[in-house]
């Protein structure tokens, strides 16, 4: 069934739009419903439904374990880290008002960056999770 | 008028699923309607315009879990291998205890009543608030990112944790595969030292 021009090519062009779709639930959290959360889980989306069609192997060339890994781990720095620029700027944990000279101008750079912290972490995980799962190999 | 039999149709519609959830015992159709499941349950938190919610559900609930739960599928039979039994026991206290929270739910504040307490707390805070000093609309991710964002840090290492454990226990990553080549030359060097022995 993986030979099917039909999803090839329909997986090859949804592969783009399902990560821009990604990008703005998760820039646009904070207008519309999305968030990290979601546009972590649409970004793994888009790469699980291309090692569907394509095989595990080929997505693991542009995105390997090692990578996924970093980026987990990373997301949570970046959250944990905006908290630690708070206290370095005198306020307390994960307040935001230093960052800006306006409360609203503050609040929406902390978001958006603590937003990109928690979208990192669920996208790596959820792949991570894929990979671990369709790649296992019971020992014989 | 409309919204509450579309809620009743969609809570009608759970049940329906979770007896033939019960009831099948084709692996493979279980996780289609446990996707499904969480489609109906979706379709519900936007009947209630809870809609950050709702997103939640469908891209996680019916999305990537019904995505993973058929790759964890390859390793296992097609069909459920035990009989299903009902322990007279068990189905009594399943009784008792729905029976109770059946009764409870009486107690419970009327659907979108004010007075509720939970309205009361800190929410008109959060919604009155929020806009004049954020100038952000959307008032879930100022309760998440700003006023909560230590709960959300705790979330995000939750998530985090959960995905090196499973990683960790699945032997996918190049972590273990580290410990597996360690091993291998542990057992080589083993070997070597006896036969030199």
């Amino acid at each position: 069934m993986r030979d099917n021009p039909v999803f090839k090519i329909v997986s090859k062009i949804l592969f783009g739009p399902i990560i821009i779709y990604g990008l703005y639930v998760q820039f646009h959290g904070d207008y519309g419903p999305g968030g990290g959360f979601q546009a972590g889980v649409i970004v793994a989306a888009a790469y699980i439904l291309y090692a569907l069609i394509f095989g595990l192997e080929r997505v693991r060339k542009i995105m390997p374990n090692l990578v996924i890994q970093y980026i987990m781990a990373l997301g949570v720095l970046v959250f944990a880290g905006t908290g630690i620029a708070s206290i370095a700027f005198g306020a307390n944990y994960l307040d935001y008002s230093p960052f800006a000279d306006k409360i609203y101008k503050a609040q929406h750079l902390g978001i958006i960056i603590v937003e990109l912290g928690v979208g990192l972490t669920v996208f790596a995980v959820m792949l991570g999770l894929f990979y671990a799962f369709a790649g296992f190999k019971p020992k014989k | 008028m409309v919204e509450f039999w579309v809620n009743v149709f969609l809570v009608a519609l759970l049940v329906v699923i979770t007896f033939y959830i019960i009831r099948l015992k084709t692996l493979i159709a279980i996780v289609a309607l446990s996707g499904a499941y969480s489609l109906t349950a979706a379709a519900i938190f936007v009947n209630l315009d809870a809609v950050d919610v709702a997103f939640t559900e469908a891209a996680v609930g019916s999305g990537i879990s019904t995505i993973l739960f058929l790759a964890a599928l390859r390793y296992l039979p097609l069909e459920e291998a035990h009989q299903t039994r009902y322990p007279r026991l068990s189905l009594s206290l399943c009784i008792i205890v729905g029976l109770m929270l059946i009764i409870a739910a009486f107690e419970l504040p009327n659907f979108g009543d004010p007075n509720a307490p939970a309205h009361l707390h800190v929410a008109p805070r959060y919604i009155e608030e929020s806009y004049p000093l954020f100038h952000i609309p959307n008032v879930v991710t100022n309760v998440l990112a700003s006023y909560r964002g230590f709960d959300t840090l705790g979330e995000v290492v939750v998530v985090f944790t959960a995905g090196l454990g499973v990683i960790t226990l699945l032997a996918g990553s190049t972590l273990s595969m580290r410990f597996v080549k360690i091993e291998n030359d542990l057992d080589k060097t083993n070997k070597t030292s006896k036969e030199d022995a």
